[in-house]
């Protein structure tokens, strides 16, 4: 393996010296496509944090690309000065991945939605993160099909009366961050449109992450499915119903902050700081933990039982595809020399006809 | 004729100017390498050659059964030949199995080798073999060589640390040594290729060494050949050659266009028969630049691939007809978007998964007709093993000049079959890069240039070129999204209309023959050695009666209509149930006659040549 295939980047910018050089701001991003989405739609925010994140990576404009599957979410590229693909269903991490393999210099965001990542190209989720490909995966979560106004989808809740499921859903919802740890995904974080800070700071973390990451944006559908996270995520709950991730820290939440996760035996409990129980009890988050048991048990904790878990979830350093894939080039061409036309078609056992 | 009546007389040598040998074993007999090794030997030899393996989808079918039979036929020539041959001339069967699957194919007074040893009591109930036939007089008709291959070869191995069935397992040896006898071959490629192979083994380095010398050792002096035969090298054009399949052929063209272009390739590819040999070879081409990615689905597979030319690489997949149909959705974005793509269809009998390691030419209409909405796709078809190195370049020529997806039609007929390929000269093979648009000024994603109407390649990473492309309708010029009605059908005439201006910028078909007459016998693909060797008898036999091909099938070539016209019949002879003959006819209204017989296997010259003389007569 090349030096390059074992090189690996935490947290660390990935152009500093671009970054001081170049100055761009939120509005060098904005295209000049009208924004289509209906109003009072999450996806507004998505696009605006995401646009305020991107100046601080440091990458020029033409170096950075979109690239979308099917439903609302995949109109997002639209909206983005940089270079955008809006692909088709399902399919956008298989066309991240041959641009990745083809341009490793490329910083690459994957845009999808519940619909496309989950159902119609969960496949290609669960193989792009595995293979570690150098993708910031941003999935849409507003636990409907928008885009076909209002069908269930895999992360709806199960029971849910839609058009499609007037008696009711039948299917066990699918837990997204669960899947992204079992396809051991490298970064895998959550966060809420409507926590523009916190949607910032994950969005930049993601994109820092060197290799695949899984992030999870809570969205509201306010048209189809108005309200699904509402619950925990109003401003006047959010601090008593969310549990915010803090590497390093003890997992404590409420607005008081008098309120923890301790862990009785293999499960989860919800605690009260005082009367004998201290911080010490609580369990400390451990993002770089090497196996994904703390991640995936945040991961199925839901609300009313839990608070729900926001922030970095895990983030782990394994080699990208694409670093993995032009090593093997770079092995062979040092091995065998760079490749010779007339050589290699010459080779074999030949003969001469006069 | 059995070993006992063979009168004894000394050997004599017969000069003959072709022959068929077909060999048939089970699964695990070794048929193919037999068929491959003795096939490697008479091309380095100088013959011309062609062959067919014919093998079952089961990796090992239960042992001695039908289903597990195994065939590889060639044909070697001392003169130019274009077929594996209609019937063979020698029959080698290696079980009950082989024989009762093969023997129908064989004419009479052909010559028919058995292993005698495994005409058992058990292996005849498997075949379905009531009574043994090598002593019911039912093989009277050829001329029958009974071998007790097993027991001579486990002779020959005796001594050697091997199990009884390892030593079964080289028996294959045996028989090529027998062939090599036969047929004057030198056994020399075979020793080297064993030395290649189990060099790090010496004990089966040995033991297929033994078996081979000893097969040979056995013709020379064994008194049940009188005769053995030569066939003298062919004159084939002056150059250097190889012996390639169509496989080969494609992944070297693939890899040639790559460096021609000046861009890496990139190959997306989920493994099926007969399309996977392509992703193994181009694995072993890193150091060509080549990226091979096995991409968990075929959906993926072409997505990657145009994710890789959209960022400015070669991107290209390969599948057989049912992995075409789940690529499918992502060619019409291909369509859409306008990025160079190459997908190789190698194709093979369906329809579903059907006989996955059977030739058929049926995906024609598929891959012109298979997506929703008019999206017009290019589409190339080699007609000869060797040619496929020259398609493979042709396929990426029309993908980078006209920014376009084109589909590469092969068969499992020429992906497996091989034949002598003349090696052409590096400085010889066309130009066919194309530069990435940088310029700031004349940038609009979907404005044409004016010849070719191709849009501009602009790649990522390219300063001020920052755009956005997709699925969605673009409007003309600009590639914003657009549901304008009017805007929708210019970019459809647009895209047709691009497509069908590569007629302008391919060859004309030409006629083998004269140019007007009675009859054209029109063809694409595979089809083109057994139509041109039914023509050229016929021709001979002073018929009126002419030959063309076609290699472009989308758009055709401009002079298409012209040579069809010129002759009063046309008869259209296809491995599916008319889909060339359907194009031929909606365009041209032409009253052309097909030929059709979906049987997994290649036509016969017989059956085109009876046919075109029944049409010849009832003029």
């Amino acid at each position: 393996m090349t030096e390059t295939a074992t090189q690996t980047n935490g947290d660390a910018p990935l152009s500093p010296e671009n970054a001081a050089i170049i100055k761009l701001s939120r509005k060098d991003f904005v295209s000049d496509q009208e924004v289509r989405w209906c109003p009072g739609c999450g996806d507004y925010s998505i696009l605006a944090q995401t646009q305020k994140v991107m100046p601080d990576f440091g990458y020029p404009r033409e170096n950075i690309v979109f690239i979308s599957g099917i439903g609302c979410s995949g109109r997002l590229p639209y909206y983005m000065n940089t270079y955008g693909f809006h692909t088709i269903h399902g399919r956008a991490p298989t066309l991240a991945t041959g641009l990745k393999a083809a341009r490793p210099d490329l910083m690459v965001w994957v845009i999808t939605g519940d619909g496309d990542a989950l159902s119609i190209g969960g496949n290609h989720v669960l193989h792009s993160m595995r293979r570690n490909v150098d993708i910031r995966l941003v999935m849409f979560n507003n636990r409907i099909y928008g885009l076909t106004k209002g069908q269930a989808s895999p992360t709806s809740e199960i029971g849910k009366k839609t058009k499609s499921t007037p008696a009711g859903t039948i299917d066990t919802p699918i837990i997204p961050l669960s899947i992204a740890l079992a396809a051991e995904a490298t970064f895998v974080a959550r966060s809420v449109d409507t926590h523009t800070d916190h949607l910032q700071e994950t969005l930049e973390r993601a994109g820092r992450h060197k290799g695949s990451a899984f992030v999870e944006v809570l969205q509201n559908c306010n048209i189809f499915n108005d309200g699904a996270f509402r619950d925990f995520t109003e401003r006047d709950v959010r601090e008593d119903r969310m549990l915010v991730l803090r590497h390093g820290e003890p997992m404590i939440f409420g607005k008081d902050r008098d309120r923890g996760i301790r862990l009785n035996g293999l499960h989860p409990e919800v605690v009260q700081l005082g009367d004998g129980v201290t911080e010490a009890d609580l369990v400390v988050h451990d993002e770089k933990a090497e196996e994904p048991f703390l991640a995936y048990m945040l991961s199925r904790m839901a609300y009313p039982d839990f608070p729900v878990p926001v922030g970095v979830f895990r983030r782990i350093e394994r080699p990208t595809h694409d670093q993995l894939m032009l090593a093997q080039v770079q092995d062979a061409v040092t091995r065998s020399g760079e490749g010779d036309l007339h050589d290699l078609l010459h080779s074999g056992e030949t003969w001469v006809a006069s | 004729m059995t070993t006992e009546t063979v009168p004894q007389q000394d050997q004599q040598i017969q000069e003959l100017e072709r022959v068929t040998i077909r060999f048939a074993g089970d699964s695990g007999d070794g048929m193919q390498l037999t068929g491959t090794q003795f096939t490697r030997t008479s091309a380095v030899f100088g013959n011309d050659i062609s062959t067919l393996p014919d093998y079952p989808a089961e990796i090992r079918a239960p042992a001695g059964s039908l289903p597990g039979v195994s065939g590889f036929q060639l044909s070697f020539s001392s003169n130019e030949i274009h077929t594996p041959g209609d019937q063979p001339d020698v029959l080698v069967a290696m079980n009950p199995a082989a024989l009762k699957t093969n023997i129908g194919d064989l004419p009479a007074g052909g010559a028919l080798i058995v292993n005698k040893d495994a005409f058992t009591k058990q292996n005849l109930t498997k075949a379905g073999y009531a009574a043994d036939p090598l002593t019911d007089g039912s093989l009277k008709s050829y001329a029958l060589f009974e071998i007790p291959v097993s027991t001579l070869n486990a002779r020959a191995l005796e001594g050697l640390e091997m199990t009884n069935k390892q030593v079964d397992l080289t028996k294959n040896f045996f028989c090529l040594g027998i062939m090599f006898w036969l047929y004057e071959r030198s056994m020399d490629p075979t020793l080297r290729w064993i030395e290649e192979k189990f060099g790090a083994k010496p004990v089966l380095a040995e033991a297929n060494r033994r078996a081979l010398n000893a097969g040979y050792a056995f013709g020379e002096t064994t008194e049940i050949f009188h005769t053995h035969y030569r066939v003298a090298p062919a004159h084939l054009p002056p150059g250097k050659y190889r012996n390639i399949t169509g496989n080969e052929a494609t992944a070297l063209g693939l890899v040639a266009a790559s460096k021609l272009a000046g861009r890496p390739l990139f190959y997306g590819s989920y493994p099926i028969t007969p399309a996977s040999d392509i992703l193994h070879q181009l694995s072993g081409y890193k150091n060509f630049g080549v990226r091979t990615f096995q991409a968990e689905d075929e959906i993926a597979a072409v997505g990657a691939a145009i994710g890789a030319s959209y960022g400015g690489a070669m991107g290209m997949t390969a599948s057989s007809g049912p992995g075409i149909a789940l690529k499918t959705e992502a060619m019409g974005l291909a369509v859409m978007v306008e990025l160079p793509l190459v997908v190789i269809d190698v194709q093979r009998a369906g329809p579903s998964t059907g006989m996955p390691t059977k030739t058929e030419q049926s995906d024609l209409l598929q891959v012109l007709f298979g997506r929703n909405g008019d999206s017009p796709m290019p589409v190339v078809a080699p007609a000869t093993p060797a040619e496929c190195f020259d398609y493979a370049i042709e396929a990426w020529r029309i993908a980078l000049r006209y920014m376009t997806p084109v589909v590469y039609l092969s068969d499992a007929f020429l992906a497996t079959g091989s034949e002598p390929w003349r090696i052409p000269e590096v400085a010889d093979l066309p130009g066919i890069g194309v530069e990435n648009h940088t310029d700031r000024a004349s940038f609009q994603p979907y404005r044409r240039d004016p010849e070719t109407l191709a849009r501009p390649w602009a790649v990522p990473g390219t300063p001020g070129l920052e755009h956005r492309i997709g699925g969605l309708e673009k409007a003309d010029v600009s590639g914003n999204v657009s549901y304008d009605p009017e805007n929708h059908h210019k970019m459809q005439l647009l895209r047709a209309q691009k497509v069908a201006g590569i007629a302008k910028d391919i060859p004309d078909l030409q006629v083998q023959g004269p140019a007007r007459g009675d009859l054209l016998v029109l063809g694409w693909g595979s089809t083109y050695g057994a139509i041109r060797s039914a023509v050229e008898r016929l021709q001979a036999a002073g018929q009126s009666v002419s030959h063309a091909h076609l290699r472009h099938l989308n758009p055709f070539p401009q002079n298409t209509e012209e040579v069809l016209r010129s002759f009063r019949t046309v008869l259209i002879p296809e491995v599916n149930l008319g889909q060339l003959l359907m194009l031929i006819r909606a365009r041209y209204l032409i009253p052309a006659i097909g030929l059709d017989k979906v049987r997994g296997k290649p036509f016969r010259i017989a059956e085109i040549e009876e046919t075109a003389l029944q049409l010849l007569e009832a003029r």
